[in-house]
């Protein structure tokens, strides 16, 4: 499923997947979100975190095989339901979260993957084996309001149409010239160090946790007014 | 503390502030309201206003200072209340000129001081010298919704990201790349006069000052909304 590991000021959440697939049914999601709340219980100034995952994929999205195995059409319906509000709460979790998040994506992400990768304040990704692909067009599914929100929060223009409208398979390099990620990097090992450096340069900062969660959420004003969280009046604590 | 001179058809509001870091309180505030409002009142069609500073800052931010000369930390909270609510007003006129604004940034702009070349249509940055920084992580204070609005108004994407939630001092080379200011020149002399002839060029398109105020707010919707500042409904002149 996924495991937090604690570093120093870092938290690690490596998704480890089930078979080599790593796919959001309510086992994942709950055992991701469940690490997110540990994260942000243990979190103190100067704290980060990463999202690493190994091999082949990042995150495939929703476990359709799940939602299509329900009894009837009316459950299969409940069952995807259920996904949405699952990806909705892990939305809010990684928004809310006092501490600067960077994802460092080894291998794909697609629909929900990649709503996952682009949660996180800071994407850093493989140049090459590694593609964003927003597969719900391709599908016949429509992206859900709270994710559009997301998607144009994070990106604008002709790039918000090209991830969103066009069915592509979004590989590294484009993905740096479109904006949605930092930086690209040829190897897992390369992009996981990466991540865990770029997360501990972020970490000695030491900013307030709490302040860099109610300014982030400040770039997602949509996406917070949707999913219904306030912000926080801060007080000067020092002037 | 400002100067406001008229040169043709160009409005130069030049920031002198109080001290070296040009800081704001009330009074300095103040001040360049004033000034505003005289340009205001004295536009024509055509006319367009270039802001400049001199030496090493454009505006450092709140007058600490003055917030922090009181008795109690309630009292401190109220001048900083008192400062914000006055930097309001300011980004308010700017929005609301009835001509084209542009920010010669020679300088740094930190905090508070950085709003005020972003409330300028367009900003031209010194190439060498000079970094807008926003402050606030770094201070352990939250940014104020009304601000985030007008950050959100101006930037958007990994670049607004980049410019609140990540305690960058950012350089002008890189802020073009952001589409923060529109160019980078060398030098005071070559950022002051670039400024200068962009405003004269704005000027000659002979504008109604009135129909470009209104465009304008369009681009800050979000913010005017917040601050009631409503859309004024123009007869069609032609």
């Amino acid at each position: 499923m996924c495991s937090l590991e604690k570093r120093g000021n870092l938290f690690i959440l490596i998704l480890t997947g089930q078979n080599g697939e790593h796919r959001l049914n309510p086992n994942l999601f709950s055992s991701i979100i469940s690490a997110l709340s540990r994260a942000k219980a243990e979190s103190t100034r100067g704290s980060a975190l990463v999202t690493v995952s190994h091999g082949k994929f990042f995150c495939n999205g929703f476990d359709l095989d799940w939602v299509n195995a329900a009894g009837s059409d009316e459950e299969t319906q409940q069952r995807f339901n259920l996904l949405l509000d699952y990806l909705k709460q892990l939305v809010l979790a990684f928004i809310s979260l006092p501490m600067p998040t960077i994802a460092a994506v080894n291998g794909h992400a697609a629909a929900g993957g990649v709503v996952l990768a682009l949660c996180h304040d800071y994407v850093l990704m493989r140049r090459y084996r590694s593609v964003l692909y927003m597969i719900d067009l391709d599908l016949g599914i429509k992206i859900p309001e709270p994710f559009m929100a997301l998607f144009r929060a994070k990106i604008s223009g002709s790039a918000r149409r090209d991830l969103l409208l066009r069915g592509l398979k979004i590989k590294g390099e484009e993905a740096l010239k479109m904006g949605l990620v930092e930086a690209v990097y040829d190897g897992e090992e390369e992009v996981t160090n990466a991540g865990i450096k770029m997360a501990d340069d972020l970490a000695k900062r030491t900013w307030h946790g709490e302040v860099y969660a109610e300014i982030r959420k400040g770039l997602y004003s949509e996406l917070c007014d949707i999913l219904g969280i306030a912000s926080i009046p801060i007080a000067t604590p020092k002037l | 503390m400002c100067s406001l001179e008229k040169r043709g058809n160009l409005f130069i509001l030049t920031l002198t502030g109080q001290n070296v870091e040009h800081r704001l309180n009330p009074e300095v505030l103040s001040s360049i309201i004033s000034a505003l409002s005289r340009a205001k009142a004295e536009s024509t069609r055509g006319s367009a206003l270039v802001t400049v500073s001199h030496a090493k800052f454009f505006c450092n931010g709140f007058d600490l200072d003055w917030v922090n000369a009181t008795g109690s930390k309630q009292e401190a909270q109220q001048r900083f209340d008192y400062s914000l609510d006055c930097l309001t007003q300011l980004v308010q006129a700017f929005i609301s000129l009835p001509m084209p604004t542009v920010a010669a940034v020679n300088g740094h702009a930190a905090a508070a001081g950085l709003v005020i070349p972003l409330c300028h249509d367009y900003v031209v940055m010194r190439r060498d010298r000079g970094v807008l920084y926003v402050n606030d992580l770094e201070m352990g204070l939250k940014i104020p919704e009304l601000y985030m609005a007008f950050f959100r108004a101006k930037t958007s994407g990994w670049a607004l990201r980049d410019l609140v939630l990540r305690g960058l001092k950012i350089k002008g080379e890189e802020l073009l790349k952001m589409g923060i200011v529109d160019a980078v020149y060398d030098g005071e002399e070559g950022v002051i006069n670039a400024g200068m002839k962009m405003a004269d060029d704005l000027a000659r398109r002979k504008w109604d000052g009135e129909v470009y105020a209104e465009i304008r707010k369009g681009l800050y919707s979000e913010f005017c909304g917040m601050l009631g500042i409503a859309s004024k409904a123009i007869g069609t002149p032609k």
